[in-house]
């Protein structure tokens, strides 16, 4: 089954499985004080430690959460009531309009409820945040930004953002960034310390790992305003008992993510060239978006629209032949809405329901993207005639 | 399963179930399967903006909606997706709906649904990606012909029947319609559902109008239309009192008329009548309603259409008595005589003429001729 939605879930390795299944048998509250407490602990921390390792950071700045929603939520509204509980001047967010909901929900959550003000940061026609805009930004008035947040790639398109270089911005201001680096990890080099950054979100099942585990990397002087009040087991940031064998699963994942970085970024991005070109070939006006440098997007994401068609009736037809991909937009009760990423770099808005997103990942083979390139043609063809039925009359 | 395409009996057709979160589509959508047929099920979101719960036996596009069409398709086995018809919805039902009001007219806005969205929107889409068919739960028996062609008759279960509401298909629609459940009564799909493993067995059926989740029909109409002041009056034009909208009232309607005296000969008073150029509403004895003859437009026939004079039995509002009718049709304008009057007839709805169980056409009444008024 040629499955092109990695960027979704991909499967777990099976040294993660291995390294999971080890412990779900076993007793033991890693805050209990006894042998099978001790035990259990002694998971997390090495646990805690490999991910430290594989991420650039330390053991402390590791906080274990339940995934990438927590640790964008714990970092935008933790970082954002911490700031301006310690100077009330502070509520102006500057957020990139392209941030998964998790973040943008969030940022918008607090300009309802927490008299947050966003900013949202400008875009190229790739999605991309440029670090004069940033600045610009900033000097706006200094004295009022609680935080900066932008993700270290796009879970649509692809972009990766000059997280340096705009973490530089935040520095040479003292004013703390989070980046969401979900789909970077494993796919471009991510350390935590090389960053600059305050905060940074990764996620466990994206790389091979569990579901409902990730972390929040956090500079040890941050202190964001906890969202899950109780044991405090996270540096007293983030309660609730601790998942041992999805700390285990998780640090065998970003191990081997890491370690084979480089090799899955060259075979991945060599089929994924293969992918762009066939489909290219195959559709002459389906258009790529992103940046079409293939250095300045996932090697693993390839993002189309094709003119004239619906996004979802494009998905069904290639369903139904097998080919498992994603409209890569938010669904809201399973309505799909034109993507607000490609919105925010100005796509037309009948064009953006025209889009489908590809992700490869580590299982993927040429067969994966033969299949598609089989399947696309018809696809499209139909999806055009439909959408000229669906026209008005 | 490809080998089922060779079966002598029944074609194997790709079938786009529309599927409502209701026990009544679930199981039609079973059905298709079970028939061997390739069946994908799609749950149209009828709103931009939808509820997160069913309130009540109301509504039909809620989350909680959509997930039970899911749950439903997970246990047959079959593909399933969402389909945003939204902004189609509101213009050719809401909107509708509305500006029928507007104009002093009851509309029907199931049958509306029927004849824009569920098979035309969907159907023409369906068709366009490659469906042969689109599968619904309506009570109603389609029969094939032996010579080709195919009739629509009313379910075999008539207090669940829905042939009125499909009336409006013409023949092109028909041939690409599916209702697996005309022969079946409700009762009987329920307990089919429970040994299907539906969940949605027990669901309450869904009554009123959909986009109307409160069931507040005055209301929603006041929000659309705003309020203004006009008379109640007799047939005489002696002014009885006052409303706050003609559109807030169905010819034959008897509740909520706040007229303050009782008339003269102690009898309840009716709405005969609703003017929305002058906003006046006429009341007066229930005689009044008696309509002896009507005038329909818009006609739509399943099938040929039928040439002079006939007799037939005619259905004048959902959930209505048959009344035997002698129609003929003058130009584009179906005109009806009813062999003995009938009450509680509203322009906007539809005469759908039957011959026997036979559906022979429908059309939209325009106007009425009544026994003591002239309206």
């Amino acid at each position: 089954m040629p499955y092109l939605d990695h960027a979704a879930t991909t499967p777990m390795l099976p040294e993660a499985v291995a390294a999971m299944t080890a412990h779900l048998g076993v007793v033991g509250n890693a805050s209990s004080l006894h042998a099978a407490g001790r035990r259990a602990r002694r998971v997390v921390e090495e646990s805690r430690e490999s991910l430290a390792e594989s991420l650039g950071a330390r053991p402390s700045e590791i906080v274990l959460t339940a995934g990438g929603t927590e640790s964008d939520n714990l970092a935008v509204k933790g970082l954002y009531w911490a700031r301006r509980d310690a100077d009330p001047a502070r509520r102006r967010i500057l957020c990139s309009p392209v941030e998964h909901h998790a973040v943008l929900d969030a940022v918008h959550w607090l300009s309802e409820h927490e008299g947050a003000e966003v900013d949202y940061l400008p875009v190229d026609a790739h999605g991309r945040v440029h670090a004069d805009a940033l600045r610009e930004a900033v000097l706006r008035n200094p004295a009022d930004v609680a935080l900066i947040t932008v993700m270290w790639a796009n879970n649509e398109v692809g972009t990766l953002q000059p997280v340096l270089e705009l973490s530089a911005v935040a520095r040479e201001f003292d004013i703390p960034m989070h980046a969401d680096a979900v789909q970077a990890l494993g796919q471009v080099p991510v350390s935590f310390a090389d960053s600059g950054l305050t905060a940074l979100t990764v996620t466990g099942h994206k790389i091979g790992g569990p579901y409902g585990i990730g972390a929040l990397l956090l500079a040890r002087n941050a202190t964001p305003v906890p969202l899950l009040h109780g044991g405090g087991q996270e540096r007293d940031v983030r309660s609730g008992t601790l998942d041992v064998p999805a700390a285990a699963g998780f640090a065998a994942a970003a191990a081997l993510a890491v370690e084979r970085r480089t090799d899955f970024a060259g075979t991945v991005g060599a089929l994924r060239d293969g992918l762009v070109a066939a489909v290219t070939a195959a559709v002459p006006d389906a258009v790529l978006n992103g940046d079409p440098d293939p250095g300045g997007r996932l090697p693993a994401n390839a993002h189309f629209s094709f003119p004239g068609c619906e996004g979802d009736a494009l998905l069904m037809l290639l369903d139904a032949r097998g080919v498992e991909c994603s409209t890569g937009s938010a669904c809201s009760a399973g309505v799909p809405q034109p993507s607000h990423v490609l919105l925010a770099m100005g796509a037309d808005p009948l064009l953006a329901r025209a889009s489908l997103r590809f992700s490869l990942g580590h299982t993927s083979t040429r067969g994966d993207v033969d299949a598609l390139a089989d399947a696309i043609t018809p696809a499209v063809e139909r999806a055009r005639n439909a959408g000229l039925a669906t026209a008005r009359r | 399963m490809s080998d089922f395409a060779g079966a002598p009996t029944a074609p194997r057709l790709r079938v786009l179930a529309a599927m409502s979160g209701g026990v009544d589509s679930a199981v039609a959508a079973a059905r298709a399967a079970e028939a061997g047929h390739d069946v994908t099920g799609v749950h149209l979101a009828l709103s931009s903006n939808p509820q997160s719960f069913r309130t009540g036996a109301r509504g039909c596009c809620t989350i909680e909606d959509s997930r039970d069409a899911r749950r439903a398709a997970d246990v047959i086995g079959i593909p399933f997706y969402v389909w945003d018809l939204a902004e189609r919805f509101r213009e050719d039902v809401i909107d509708d709906f509305v500006a029928e009001y507007a104009a002093g007219r009851t509309p029907n806005p199931c049958l509306r649904c029927n004849e824009k969205i569920k098979f035309a929107a969907l159907l023409d889409k369906a068709i366009a990606l490659g469906f042969d068919a689109v599968c619904t739960g309506h009570y109603a028996r389609i029969v094939d012909l032996p010579g080709g062609g195919r009739e629509l008759h009313r379910a075999v279960d008539g207090a669940k029947d829905q042939s009125y509401v499909l009336g409006v298909l013409d023949a092109a629609q028909l041939a690409h319609s599916l209702f697996p459940l005309g022969d079946t009564t409700k009762d009987e799909i329920r307990l089919e559902a429970e040994r299907r493993g539906l969940a949605v067995a027990k669901k309450p059926d869904s009554h009123d109008i959909c986009f109307i989740a409160d069931g507040d029909t005055q209301g929603f109409l006041a929000k659309h239309l705003g309020t203004a002041t006009g008379d109640i009056v007799d047939a005489d034009g002696t002014k009885l009192g006052e409303h706050e909208g003609a559109y807030g009232f169905t010819i034959g309607q008897r509740k909520g008329l706040r007229i303050g005296r009782p008339a003269a000969d102690g009898k309840p008073r009716y709405v005969l009548d609703i003017s929305p150029v002058t906003n006046t509403v006429t009341v007066g004895p229930a005689e009044g309603l008696d309509v002896l003859a009507l005038t329909a437009v818009k006609p739509r026939w399943c099938g040929e259409p039928a040439a002079g004079e006939g007799r037939y039995t005619a259905q004048l509002r959902a959930h209505g008595e048959e009344v035997p009718v002698t129609a003929e049709l003058d130009g584009e304008v179906l005109r009806v005589r009813l062999d003995t009057p009938a009450r509680g007839i509203a322009p906007g709805q539809a005469v759908v003429l039957y011959d026997g169980t036979r559906v022979v056409g429908s059309a939209t009444i325009a106007t009425t001729e009544r026994r003591t008024v002239a309206v």
